[in-house]
Protein backbone atom coordinates (compact mmCIF):
# COMPACT_ATOMS: atom_id res chain seq x y z
CA UNK A 1 0.00 0.00 0.00
CA UNK A 2 1.35 3.43 -0.96
CA UNK A 3 -0.03 6.44 0.89
CA UNK A 4 0.48 9.97 -0.32
CA UNK A 5 -0.44 13.13 1.54
CA UNK A 6 0.58 16.47 2.96
CA UNK A 7 1.94 16.97 6.44
CA UNK A 8 0.47 18.43 9.63
CA UNK A 9 3.21 18.89 12.22
CA UNK A 10 2.87 18.29 15.98
CA UNK A 11 5.36 18.24 18.85
CA UNK A 12 6.25 15.74 21.61
CA UNK A 13 3.86 14.15 24.13
CA UNK A 14 0.58 14.64 22.27
CA UNK A 15 -1.75 12.88 24.72
CA UNK A 16 -5.17 11.31 24.22
CA UNK A 17 -6.47 14.33 26.15
CA UNK A 18 -5.15 16.59 23.36
CA UNK A 19 -6.73 14.30 20.76
CA UNK A 20 -10.09 13.56 22.40
CA UNK A 21 -10.48 15.91 25.39
CA UNK A 22 -12.24 14.68 28.52
CA UNK A 23 -14.68 17.58 28.41
CA UNK A 24 -16.24 15.88 25.35
CA UNK A 25 -16.59 12.58 27.23
CA UNK A 26 -20.33 12.62 26.48
CA UNK A 27 -19.62 12.60 22.71
CA UNK A 28 -17.85 9.26 22.80
CA UNK A 29 -21.05 7.57 21.63
CA UNK A 30 -21.19 10.08 18.73
CA UNK A 31 -17.86 9.81 16.90
CA UNK A 32 -18.68 12.20 13.99
CA UNK A 33 -19.41 14.95 16.54
CA UNK A 34 -16.34 14.07 18.63
CA UNK A 35 -14.23 14.19 15.44
CA UNK A 36 -15.09 17.90 15.09
CA UNK A 37 -12.88 18.42 18.18
CA UNK A 38 -10.03 16.12 17.17
CA UNK A 39 -6.65 17.41 18.44
CA UNK A 40 -8.37 20.62 19.53
CA UNK A 41 -6.14 21.15 22.55
CA UNK A 42 -2.98 20.82 20.44
CA UNK A 43 -4.14 22.88 17.41
CA UNK A 44 -7.48 24.57 17.42
CA UNK A 45 -7.81 24.81 13.62
CA UNK A 46 -6.85 21.22 12.84
CA UNK A 47 -10.33 19.65 12.73
CA UNK A 48 -11.72 22.31 10.39
CA UNK A 49 -8.76 22.35 7.99
CA UNK A 50 -7.53 18.74 7.79
CA UNK A 51 -8.18 17.08 4.42
CA UNK A 52 -8.62 13.47 3.40
CA UNK A 53 -5.28 11.76 2.94
CA UNK A 54 -3.28 14.18 5.11
CA UNK A 55 -0.48 12.79 7.25
CA UNK A 56 0.34 13.73 10.84
CA UNK A 57 4.03 13.99 11.74
CA UNK A 58 4.87 14.29 15.43
CA UNK A 59 7.67 13.95 17.98
CA UNK A 60 8.06 11.51 20.86
CA UNK A 61 5.39 9.45 22.62
CA UNK A 62 2.43 10.32 20.42
CA UNK A 63 -0.89 9.18 21.92
CA UNK A 64 0.23 8.76 25.51
CA UNK A 65 -2.40 8.36 28.16
CA UNK A 66 -5.80 6.81 28.14
CA UNK A 67 -6.95 3.64 26.40
CA UNK A 68 -9.70 5.55 24.58
CA UNK A 69 -9.83 4.00 21.12
CA UNK A 70 -11.93 7.02 20.18
CA UNK A 71 -8.62 8.93 19.84
CA UNK A 72 -7.25 7.05 16.77
CA UNK A 73 -10.79 6.54 15.48
CA UNK A 74 -11.53 10.26 15.24
CA UNK A 75 -8.13 10.94 13.69
CA UNK A 76 -8.99 8.38 10.99
CA UNK A 77 -12.53 9.71 10.70
CA UNK A 78 -11.12 13.22 10.13
CA UNK A 79 -9.39 11.83 7.02
CA UNK A 80 -5.83 11.30 8.25
CA UNK A 81 -4.17 8.50 6.25
CA UNK A 82 -1.21 7.77 8.55
CA UNK A 83 0.75 9.09 11.52
CA UNK A 84 4.52 9.34 11.57
CA UNK A 85 6.24 9.99 14.91
CA UNK A 86 9.56 9.47 16.64
CA UNK A 87 7.70 7.09 18.96
CA UNK A 88 4.17 6.10 19.95
CA UNK A 89 2.56 5.23 23.24
CA UNK A 90 1.69 1.56 23.44
CA UNK A 91 -2.10 1.48 23.75
CA UNK A 92 -2.52 4.14 21.07
CA UNK A 93 -0.32 2.10 18.74
CA UNK A 94 -2.34 -1.03 19.36
CA UNK A 95 -5.66 0.75 18.92
CA UNK A 96 -4.50 2.31 15.66
CA UNK A 97 -3.51 -1.11 14.28
CA UNK A 98 -6.87 -2.54 15.32
CA UNK A 99 -8.81 0.20 13.53
CA UNK A 100 -6.56 0.12 10.45
CA UNK A 101 -4.72 3.43 10.87
CA UNK A 102 -1.06 3.00 9.83
CA UNK A 103 1.61 4.29 12.25
CA UNK A 104 5.25 4.72 11.30
CA UNK A 105 8.17 5.31 13.64
CA UNK A 106 11.08 7.25 12.22
CA UNK A 107 13.74 8.98 14.26
CA UNK A 108 14.18 11.77 11.68
CA UNK A 109 10.61 13.09 12.03
CA UNK A 110 12.07 16.54 12.88
CA UNK A 111 13.41 16.88 9.32
CA UNK A 112 9.86 16.85 7.95
CA UNK A 113 8.02 20.18 7.88
CA UNK A 114 4.39 21.25 7.81
CA UNK A 115 3.00 21.12 4.27
CA UNK A 116 5.66 18.72 2.92
CA UNK A 117 4.23 16.00 0.70
CA UNK A 118 5.11 12.42 1.68
CA UNK A 119 4.79 9.02 0.04
CA UNK A 120 4.70 6.04 2.38
CA UNK A 121 5.36 2.46 1.31
CA UNK A 122 4.11 0.45 4.29
CA UNK A 123 5.18 -3.03 3.21
CA UNK A 124 8.72 -2.04 2.22
CA UNK A 125 9.25 0.48 5.02
CA UNK A 126 10.03 3.63 3.02
CA UNK A 127 8.93 7.24 3.56
CA UNK A 128 9.71 9.61 0.67
CA UNK A 129 9.57 13.35 1.26
CA UNK A 130 8.83 14.46 -2.31
CA UNK A 131 8.95 18.15 -1.30
CA UNK A 132 12.49 17.88 0.08
CA UNK A 133 13.72 14.98 -2.03
CA UNK A 134 14.64 12.90 1.02
CA UNK A 135 13.97 9.28 1.83
CA UNK A 136 13.73 7.46 5.17
CA UNK A 137 13.63 3.76 5.96
CA UNK A 138 11.58 2.25 8.77
CA UNK A 139 11.09 -1.27 10.09
CA UNK A 140 7.78 -2.51 8.64
CA UNK A 141 5.20 -3.76 11.13
CA UNK A 142 5.24 -7.48 11.93
CA UNK A 143 3.23 -9.52 9.44
CA UNK A 144 0.16 -9.96 11.65
CA UNK A 145 -0.19 -6.22 12.24
CA UNK A 146 0.39 -5.43 8.57
CA UNK A 147 -2.30 -7.98 7.65
CA UNK A 148 -4.72 -6.23 10.01
CA UNK A 149 -3.85 -2.82 8.51
CA UNK A 150 -4.25 -4.17 4.98
CA UNK A 151 -7.72 -5.49 5.82
CA UNK A 152 -8.64 -2.02 7.10
CA UNK A 153 -8.72 -3.07 10.75
CA UNK A 154 -9.31 -6.06 12.99
CA UNK A 155 -13.08 -5.97 12.49
CA UNK A 156 -12.63 -6.84 8.81
CA UNK A 157 -9.74 -9.16 9.62
CA UNK A 158 -11.74 -11.28 12.08
CA UNK A 159 -14.82 -11.20 9.84
CA UNK A 160 -12.65 -12.62 7.06
CA UNK A 161 -10.59 -15.19 8.99
CA UNK A 162 -12.87 -15.86 11.99
CA UNK A 163 -9.89 -15.83 14.37
CA UNK A 164 -6.39 -14.43 14.87
CA UNK A 165 -4.10 -16.07 12.29
CA UNK A 166 -0.74 -15.98 14.05
CA UNK B 1 16.14 -20.29 30.06
CA UNK B 2 14.71 -18.43 33.04
CA UNK B 3 11.62 -16.32 32.67
CA UNK B 4 10.46 -12.97 33.96
CA UNK B 5 7.00 -12.72 35.54
CA UNK B 6 5.53 -11.43 32.27
CA UNK B 7 7.04 -14.30 30.27
CA UNK B 8 5.83 -16.88 32.79
CA UNK B 9 2.22 -15.75 32.85
CA UNK B 10 2.03 -15.20 29.09
CA UNK B 11 3.55 -18.65 28.44
CA UNK B 12 0.75 -20.16 30.51
CA UNK B 13 -1.93 -18.19 28.74
CA UNK B 14 -0.54 -18.90 25.28
CA UNK B 15 -0.05 -22.59 26.06
CA UNK B 16 3.58 -22.54 24.91
CA UNK B 17 6.96 -21.06 25.84
CA UNK B 18 6.95 -17.46 24.67
CA UNK B 19 9.86 -15.14 24.02
CA UNK B 20 9.98 -11.32 24.08
CA UNK B 21 9.01 -9.72 20.77
CA UNK B 22 6.85 -12.64 19.70
CA UNK B 23 3.19 -12.02 18.83
CA UNK B 24 0.93 -14.50 20.58
CA UNK B 25 -2.73 -15.27 21.11
CA UNK B 26 -3.45 -15.52 24.83
CA UNK B 27 -6.42 -16.79 26.81
CA UNK B 28 -8.07 -14.09 28.90
CA UNK B 29 -9.22 -14.78 32.47
CA UNK B 30 -10.81 -11.44 33.27
CA UNK B 31 -11.97 -8.61 31.03
CA UNK B 32 -13.29 -5.18 31.91
CA UNK B 33 -14.59 -2.05 30.26
CA UNK B 34 -15.81 1.22 31.75
CA UNK B 35 -18.46 3.76 30.86
CA UNK B 36 -16.10 5.73 28.61
CA UNK B 37 -14.89 2.77 26.57
CA UNK B 38 -17.64 0.16 27.08
CA UNK B 39 -20.36 1.47 24.74
CA UNK B 40 -17.96 1.15 21.79
CA UNK B 41 -17.06 -2.38 22.94
CA UNK B 42 -20.75 -3.30 22.96
CA UNK B 43 -21.21 -1.81 19.47
CA UNK B 44 -18.27 -3.80 18.04
CA UNK B 45 -19.29 -6.98 19.93
CA UNK B 46 -22.73 -6.78 18.33
CA UNK B 47 -21.26 -6.08 14.89
CA UNK B 48 -19.26 -9.31 15.16
CA UNK B 49 -22.50 -11.12 16.01
CA UNK B 50 -21.15 -12.55 19.27
CA UNK B 51 -23.90 -13.78 21.56
CA UNK B 52 -22.21 -14.19 24.94
CA UNK B 53 -18.98 -13.43 26.78
CA UNK B 54 -16.27 -16.09 27.07
CA UNK B 55 -13.91 -15.04 29.94
CA UNK B 56 -14.58 -16.25 33.50
CA UNK B 57 -15.53 -12.72 34.37
CA UNK B 58 -16.47 -9.90 32.01
CA UNK B 59 -17.35 -6.76 33.92
CA UNK B 60 -18.74 -3.41 32.80
CA UNK B 61 -17.84 -0.69 35.29
CA UNK B 62 -19.84 2.50 35.54
CA UNK B 63 -17.22 4.57 37.34
CA UNK B 64 -15.94 7.45 35.19
CA UNK B 65 -19.09 9.55 35.24
CA UNK B 66 -21.07 8.02 38.07
CA UNK B 67 -23.68 9.17 38.94
CA UNK B 68 -24.20 10.52 35.43
CA UNK B 69 -23.91 14.29 35.05
CA UNK B 70 -25.75 14.47 31.68
CA UNK B 71 -28.23 12.65 29.47
CA UNK B 72 -25.75 11.43 26.84
CA UNK B 73 -23.82 9.62 29.57
CA UNK B 74 -26.99 8.28 31.19
CA UNK B 75 -27.79 6.71 27.82
CA UNK B 76 -24.25 5.34 27.55
CA UNK B 77 -24.67 3.77 30.99
CA UNK B 78 -27.87 2.09 29.85
CA UNK B 79 -26.04 0.50 26.91
CA UNK B 80 -23.82 -1.25 29.47
CA UNK B 81 -26.72 -2.22 31.75
CA UNK B 82 -28.66 -3.69 28.82
CA UNK B 83 -25.59 -5.66 27.69
CA UNK B 84 -25.23 -7.19 31.16
CA UNK B 85 -28.86 -8.28 31.03
CA UNK B 86 -28.49 -10.18 27.75
CA UNK B 87 -25.08 -11.80 28.43
CA UNK B 88 -23.13 -13.38 31.30
CA UNK B 89 -21.29 -10.09 31.76
CA UNK B 90 -21.80 -8.24 35.04
CA UNK B 91 -22.33 -4.56 35.59
CA UNK B 92 -20.74 -2.66 38.46
CA UNK B 93 -23.04 0.29 38.87
CA UNK B 94 -23.10 3.76 40.43
CA UNK B 95 -21.79 3.72 43.99
CA UNK B 96 -19.59 0.62 43.66
CA UNK B 97 -16.42 2.48 42.77
CA UNK B 98 -13.41 2.42 40.43
CA UNK B 99 -12.88 -0.73 38.35
CA UNK B 100 -9.25 -1.27 39.33
CA UNK B 101 -9.93 -1.11 43.07
CA UNK B 102 -12.89 -3.49 42.81
CA UNK B 103 -10.86 -5.90 40.66
CA UNK B 104 -8.17 -5.92 43.37
CA UNK B 105 -10.68 -6.47 46.17
CA UNK B 106 -12.86 -9.11 44.51
CA UNK B 107 -11.61 -10.63 41.31
CA UNK B 108 -8.02 -10.49 40.12
CA UNK B 109 -5.80 -13.41 41.15
CA UNK B 110 -2.04 -13.86 40.99
CA UNK B 111 -1.15 -15.42 37.63
CA UNK B 112 -4.28 -14.17 35.84
CA UNK B 113 -4.37 -12.44 32.48
CA UNK B 114 -6.61 -9.41 32.93
CA UNK B 115 -7.31 -7.09 30.01
CA UNK B 116 -9.26 -3.89 30.36
CA UNK B 117 -10.40 -1.03 28.16
CA UNK B 118 -8.82 1.38 30.59
CA UNK B 119 -5.15 2.27 30.64
CA UNK B 120 -4.83 1.85 34.42
CA UNK B 121 -5.78 -1.81 34.21
CA UNK B 122 -2.05 -2.30 34.92
CA UNK B 123 -3.01 -1.87 38.61
CA UNK B 124 -3.62 -5.65 38.79
CA UNK B 125 0.12 -6.25 38.37
CA UNK B 126 0.42 -5.38 42.05
CA UNK B 127 -1.26 -8.72 42.81
CA UNK B 128 1.00 -10.68 40.46
CA UNK B 129 -1.39 -10.73 37.49
CA UNK B 130 -0.46 -9.81 33.93
CA UNK B 131 -2.88 -6.97 33.74
CA UNK B 132 -2.91 -4.48 30.89
CA UNK B 133 -4.96 -1.80 29.19
CA UNK B 134 -6.13 -1.89 25.60
CA UNK B 135 -8.93 -0.52 23.42
CA UNK B 136 -12.66 -1.04 23.05
CA UNK B 137 -12.34 -3.29 19.98
CA UNK B 138 -9.76 -5.47 21.75
CA UNK B 139 -12.23 -5.89 24.58
CA UNK B 140 -15.06 -6.77 22.18
CA UNK B 141 -12.80 -9.58 20.94
CA UNK B 142 -11.71 -10.54 24.46
CA UNK B 143 -15.40 -10.73 25.44
CA UNK B 144 -16.45 -12.66 22.33
CA UNK B 145 -13.46 -14.94 21.69
CA UNK B 146 -12.02 -15.16 25.22
CA UNK B 147 -8.58 -14.33 23.85
CA UNK B 148 -6.47 -11.41 22.65
CA UNK B 149 -3.39 -10.89 20.50
CA UNK B 150 -0.36 -9.66 22.43
CA UNK B 151 3.24 -8.86 21.71
CA UNK B 152 5.34 -10.40 24.48
CA UNK B 153 7.17 -7.49 26.14
CA UNK B 154 10.79 -7.34 27.19
CA UNK B 155 11.08 -6.63 30.93
CA UNK B 156 12.79 -3.82 32.82
CA UNK B 157 13.62 -4.76 36.40
CA UNK B 158 13.46 -2.12 39.14
CA UNK B 159 15.34 -3.11 42.31
CA UNK B 160 14.04 -0.99 45.17
CA UNK B 161 16.67 -0.72 47.90
CA UNK B 162 17.03 1.00 51.25
CA UNK B 163 14.52 2.14 53.85
CA UNK B 164 11.60 4.36 52.94
CA UNK B 165 11.77 7.52 55.11
CA UNK B 166 8.84 8.78 57.16
CA UNK B 167 6.43 10.93 55.14
CA UNK B 168 7.52 9.34 51.87
CA UNK B 169 5.22 6.79 50.25
CA UNK B 170 4.93 4.40 47.33
CA UNK B 171 3.42 7.25 45.28
CA UNK B 172 6.65 9.18 45.75
CA UNK B 173 8.67 6.13 44.66
CA UNK B 174 6.77 5.68 41.41
CA UNK B 175 6.71 9.42 40.64
CA UNK B 176 10.46 9.45 41.23
CA UNK B 177 10.95 6.49 38.88
CA UNK B 178 8.83 8.07 36.13
CA UNK B 179 10.66 11.37 36.60
CA UNK B 180 13.94 9.50 36.21
CA UNK B 181 13.22 7.29 33.19
CA UNK B 182 10.65 9.58 31.51
CA UNK B 183 7.02 9.24 30.46
CA UNK B 184 8.16 6.99 27.61
CA UNK B 185 11.03 5.37 29.52
CA UNK B 186 9.40 1.92 29.55
CA UNK B 187 7.25 2.10 26.40
CA UNK B 188 6.11 -1.36 25.22
CA UNK B 189 7.99 -2.98 28.15
CA UNK B 190 6.87 -4.80 31.27
CA UNK B 191 8.12 -3.19 34.46
CA UNK B 192 8.90 -5.68 37.24
CA UNK B 193 9.61 -4.52 40.77
CA UNK B 194 11.70 -6.30 43.36
CA UNK B 195 13.88 -5.58 46.38
CA UNK B 196 13.74 -5.06 50.13
CA UNK B 197 11.49 -2.00 49.89
CA UNK B 198 8.58 -4.21 48.81
CA UNK B 199 8.62 -5.78 52.27
CA UNK B 200 8.04 -2.30 53.72
CA UNK B 201 5.04 -1.69 51.46
CA UNK B 202 1.49 -2.83 52.16
CA UNK B 203 -0.49 -4.48 49.37
CA UNK B 204 -2.40 -1.22 48.88
CA UNK B 205 0.83 0.76 48.54
CA UNK B 206 2.05 -1.77 45.94
CA UNK B 207 -1.09 -1.28 43.86
CA UNK B 208 -0.22 2.43 43.60
CA UNK B 209 3.12 1.53 41.99
CA UNK B 210 1.61 -0.89 39.47
CA UNK B 211 -1.20 1.58 38.72
CA UNK B 212 1.29 4.11 37.40
CA UNK B 213 3.39 1.76 35.23
CA UNK B 214 1.49 3.03 32.19
CA UNK B 215 2.69 6.56 32.98
CA UNK B 216 6.18 5.37 32.05
CA UNK B 217 4.69 3.85 28.89
CA UNK B 218 4.75 0.29 30.21
CA UNK B 219 2.41 -2.52 29.31
CA UNK B 220 2.38 -3.99 32.82
CA UNK B 221 3.72 -3.22 36.30
CA UNK B 222 4.45 -6.56 37.90
CA UNK B 223 5.14 -7.24 41.57
CA UNK B 224 5.93 -10.75 42.86
CA UNK B 225 3.47 -12.19 45.37
CA UNK B 226 4.35 -12.93 49.00
CA UNK B 227 2.76 -13.22 52.44
CA UNK B 228 1.55 -9.61 52.19
CA UNK B 229 -0.37 -10.56 49.04
CA UNK B 230 -1.79 -13.62 50.76
CA UNK B 231 -2.94 -11.58 53.78
CA UNK B 232 -4.64 -9.02 51.51
CA UNK B 233 -6.54 -11.72 49.62
CA UNK B 234 -7.44 -13.40 52.90
CA UNK B 235 -8.87 -10.15 54.29
CA UNK B 236 -11.25 -10.16 51.32
CA UNK B 237 -12.14 -13.84 51.83
CA UNK B 238 -10.01 -14.92 48.88
CA UNK B 239 -7.06 -16.75 50.45
CA UNK B 240 -7.65 -19.64 48.04
CA UNK B 241 -6.89 -17.29 45.16
CA UNK B 242 -3.30 -16.90 46.38
CA UNK B 243 -0.51 -18.32 44.28
CA UNK B 244 3.21 -17.70 44.35
CA UNK B 245 4.28 -15.64 41.35
CA UNK B 246 7.91 -14.66 40.94
CA UNK B 247 10.53 -14.49 38.25
CA UNK B 248 13.08 -17.27 37.77
CA UNK B 249 16.47 -16.46 39.34
CA UNK B 250 18.07 -16.61 35.88
CA UNK B 251 15.38 -14.52 34.16
CA UNK B 252 16.71 -12.20 31.47
CA UNK B 253 15.97 -8.50 31.79
CA UNK B 254 16.50 -5.95 29.06
CA UNK B 255 17.56 -3.39 31.67
CA UNK B 256 18.01 -3.33 35.43
CA UNK B 257 17.52 -0.14 37.43
CA UNK B 258 18.54 0.13 41.07
CA UNK B 259 16.62 2.74 43.03
CA UNK B 260 17.70 3.60 46.56
CA UNK B 261 14.74 5.12 48.39
CA UNK B 262 16.55 5.96 51.65
CA UNK B 263 17.04 9.62 50.80
CA UNK B 264 13.88 10.11 48.80
CA UNK B 265 11.82 13.22 49.52
CA UNK B 266 8.12 13.61 48.75
CA UNK B 267 7.75 14.15 44.98
CA UNK B 268 5.37 16.38 43.00
CA UNK B 269 4.67 16.16 39.24
CA UNK B 270 4.25 19.59 37.66
CA UNK B 271 2.06 20.28 34.61
CA UNK B 272 1.61 18.87 31.98
CA UNK B 273 3.44 15.54 32.00
CA UNK B 274 3.88 13.02 34.79
CA UNK B 275 7.66 12.92 34.32
CA UNK B 276 7.95 16.65 35.08
CA UNK B 277 8.79 15.87 38.71
CA UNK B 278 10.30 18.02 41.45
CA UNK B 279 11.30 17.27 45.02
CA UNK B 280 9.01 18.81 47.60
CA UNK B 281 11.80 21.19 48.62
CA UNK B 282 11.68 22.66 45.09
CA UNK B 283 7.90 22.41 44.75
CA UNK B 284 6.57 23.90 47.95
CA UNK B 285 4.88 27.27 47.97
CA UNK B 286 2.94 26.87 44.71
CA UNK B 287 -0.57 28.26 45.42
CA UNK B 288 -3.46 25.90 44.69
CA UNK B 289 -7.23 26.22 44.32
CA UNK B 290 -8.34 22.63 44.80
CA UNK B 291 -7.09 19.44 46.42
CA UNK B 292 -8.40 16.07 45.30
CA UNK B 293 -7.76 12.89 47.26
CA UNK B 294 -8.97 9.69 45.61
CA UNK B 295 -8.77 7.60 42.39
CA UNK B 296 -7.48 4.14 41.45
CA UNK B 297 -4.02 5.46 42.35
CA UNK B 298 -4.62 6.72 45.86
CA UNK B 299 -8.23 6.36 46.95
CA UNK B 300 -7.74 3.30 49.14
CA UNK B 301 -8.43 3.08 52.88
CA UNK B 302 -4.76 3.39 53.77
CA UNK B 303 -4.57 6.61 51.71
CA UNK B 304 -7.60 8.05 53.47
CA UNK B 305 -6.13 7.09 56.87
CA UNK B 306 -2.92 8.96 56.02
CA UNK B 307 -4.88 12.02 54.86
CA UNK B 308 -7.06 11.89 58.00
CA UNK B 309 -4.03 11.67 60.30
CA UNK B 310 -2.83 15.00 58.88
CA UNK B 311 -6.24 16.70 58.67
CA UNK B 312 -7.37 15.63 62.16
CA UNK B 313 -8.36 18.67 64.21
CA UNK B 314 -7.37 21.00 61.37
CA UNK B 315 -9.24 22.97 58.73
CA UNK B 316 -8.61 23.23 55.04
CA UNK B 317 -7.42 26.63 53.85
CA UNK B 318 -10.48 28.86 53.26
CA UNK B 319 -9.47 29.62 49.65
CA UNK B 320 -9.39 26.02 48.44
CA UNK B 321 -11.89 23.23 47.80
CA UNK B 322 -11.03 19.83 49.27
CA UNK B 323 -12.65 16.92 47.42
CA UNK B 324 -12.37 13.36 48.71
CA UNK B 325 -13.56 10.31 46.75
CA UNK B 326 -13.12 6.81 48.21
CA UNK B 327 -12.13 4.36 45.47
CA UNK B 328 -14.77 1.75 46.31
CA UNK B 329 -17.82 1.02 48.42
CA UNK B 330 -15.62 -1.07 50.72
CA UNK B 331 -13.22 1.85 51.22
CA UNK B 332 -16.18 4.18 51.77
CA UNK B 333 -17.68 1.93 54.42
CA UNK B 334 -14.39 1.46 56.25
CA UNK B 335 -13.68 5.20 56.23
CA UNK B 336 -17.13 5.86 57.63
CA UNK B 337 -16.76 3.22 60.36
CA UNK B 338 -13.32 4.42 61.38
CA UNK B 339 -14.55 7.98 61.81
CA UNK B 340 -12.45 9.35 58.96
CA UNK B 341 -15.47 11.09 57.44
CA UNK B 342 -15.93 13.08 60.67
CA UNK B 343 -12.36 14.31 60.36
CA UNK B 344 -12.80 15.18 56.66
CA UNK B 345 -16.16 16.89 57.19
CA UNK B 346 -14.82 18.92 60.12
CA UNK B 347 -11.83 19.90 57.98
CA UNK B 348 -14.22 21.27 55.35
CA UNK B 349 -14.03 18.53 52.72
CA UNK B 350 -16.67 17.52 50.18
CA UNK B 351 -16.95 13.73 50.14
CA UNK B 352 -18.31 12.17 46.95
CA UNK B 353 -19.66 8.72 46.03
CA UNK B 354 -17.06 6.03 45.17
CA UNK B 355 -15.81 6.37 41.59
CA UNK B 356 -13.22 8.19 39.48
CA UNK B 357 -14.33 11.60 40.77
CA UNK B 358 -12.96 14.67 38.96
CA UNK B 359 -9.90 12.83 37.56
CA UNK B 360 -11.39 12.36 34.08
CA UNK B 361 -12.73 15.90 33.69
CA UNK B 362 -16.44 15.15 33.41
CA UNK B 363 -17.80 16.06 36.83
CA UNK B 364 -17.26 16.58 40.57
CA UNK B 365 -14.61 19.28 40.40
CA UNK B 366 -13.82 20.50 36.86
CA UNK B 367 -11.16 23.22 37.01
CA UNK B 368 -11.79 26.89 36.23
CA UNK B 369 -9.48 28.90 33.98
CA UNK B 370 -5.99 29.41 35.45
CA UNK B 371 -6.86 27.21 38.43
CA UNK B 372 -4.41 24.75 39.95
CA UNK B 373 -5.29 21.44 41.53
CA UNK B 374 -3.08 19.19 43.61
CA UNK B 375 -4.36 15.66 43.08
CA UNK B 376 -3.48 12.15 44.18
CA UNK B 377 -4.42 10.83 40.71
CA UNK B 378 -1.97 9.43 38.17
CA UNK B 379 -2.09 11.84 35.26
CA UNK B 380 -1.74 15.60 34.71
CA UNK B 381 -2.06 16.08 30.96
CA UNK B 382 -3.31 19.38 29.59
CA UNK B 383 -7.10 19.34 29.76
CA UNK B 384 -7.28 16.11 31.72
CA UNK B 385 -9.58 17.53 34.39
CA UNK B 386 -11.94 19.17 31.93
CA UNK B 387 -10.20 22.48 31.25
CA UNK B 388 -7.05 23.00 29.15
CA UNK B 389 -6.62 26.33 30.93
CA UNK B 390 -6.16 24.59 34.29
CA UNK B 391 -3.03 23.06 35.81
CA UNK B 392 -2.71 19.67 37.50
CA UNK B 393 -0.05 18.77 40.07
CA UNK B 394 0.35 15.18 41.31
CA UNK B 395 1.44 13.99 44.75
CA UNK B 396 0.82 11.52 47.57
CA UNK B 397 -2.25 11.69 49.83
CA UNK B 398 -0.01 13.04 52.63
CA UNK B 399 1.29 15.89 50.49
CA UNK B 400 -2.27 16.58 49.28
CA UNK B 401 -3.66 16.70 52.82
CA UNK B 402 -0.90 18.97 54.12
CA UNK B 403 -1.34 21.27 51.12
CA UNK B 404 -5.10 21.45 51.71
CA UNK B 405 -4.36 23.00 55.11
CA UNK B 406 -2.00 25.68 53.85
CA UNK B 407 -3.48 26.38 50.40
CA UNK B 408 -0.09 25.84 48.77
CA UNK B 409 2.08 22.83 47.97
CA UNK B 410 3.44 21.78 51.36
CA UNK B 411 5.88 19.21 52.74
CA UNK B 412 3.74 16.65 54.60
CA UNK B 413 6.62 15.92 56.98
CA UNK B 414 5.83 19.26 58.68
CA UNK B 415 2.51 17.74 59.78
CA UNK B 416 3.49 14.23 60.88
CA UNK B 417 2.76 13.49 64.52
Amino acid sequence: MILKGKVWKFGDDISTDHIAPGRYFHLRTNLPELAKHVLEDAREDFASKVEKGDIIVAGRNFGLGSSREHAPRIIKLAGVAAIIAKSFARIFYRNAVNIGLPLIEIKEADEIDEGDVLEIDLANGIVKNTTKGKEYKFVPMPKFMLDVINEGGIENYISKYGDYKI
Amino acid sequence: MGKTIAEKILSEKAGKDVIPGEIIVARVDLALVQDGTGPLTVEVFDKFGFKDVKPDKAILFIDHAAPSPRKELSNAHNILRDFAKRTRAMVSDVGEGVSHQIMAEKYVKPGDLLVGADSHTCTGGGLGAFSTGMGSTDLALAFGLGKVWLKVPETFLFELKGKLPEGVYSKDIILHIIGTIGADGATYKAMEFTGEVLEQLSQEARLTISNMAVEAGAKAGLIPTDETTRAYLKAYGRENDFREIKADPDAKYEKVFTIDVSNLEPVVSFPHTVDNTKKISEAKGVKIDQVFIGTCTNGRIEDLRIAASILKGRKKHPDIRLIIVPASRDVYKKALKEGLFDIFIDAGAAIMAPGCGPCVGVHEGVLGDKERVLSTQNRNFLGRMGNPKGEIYLASPATAAASAITGEITDPRDYLQ
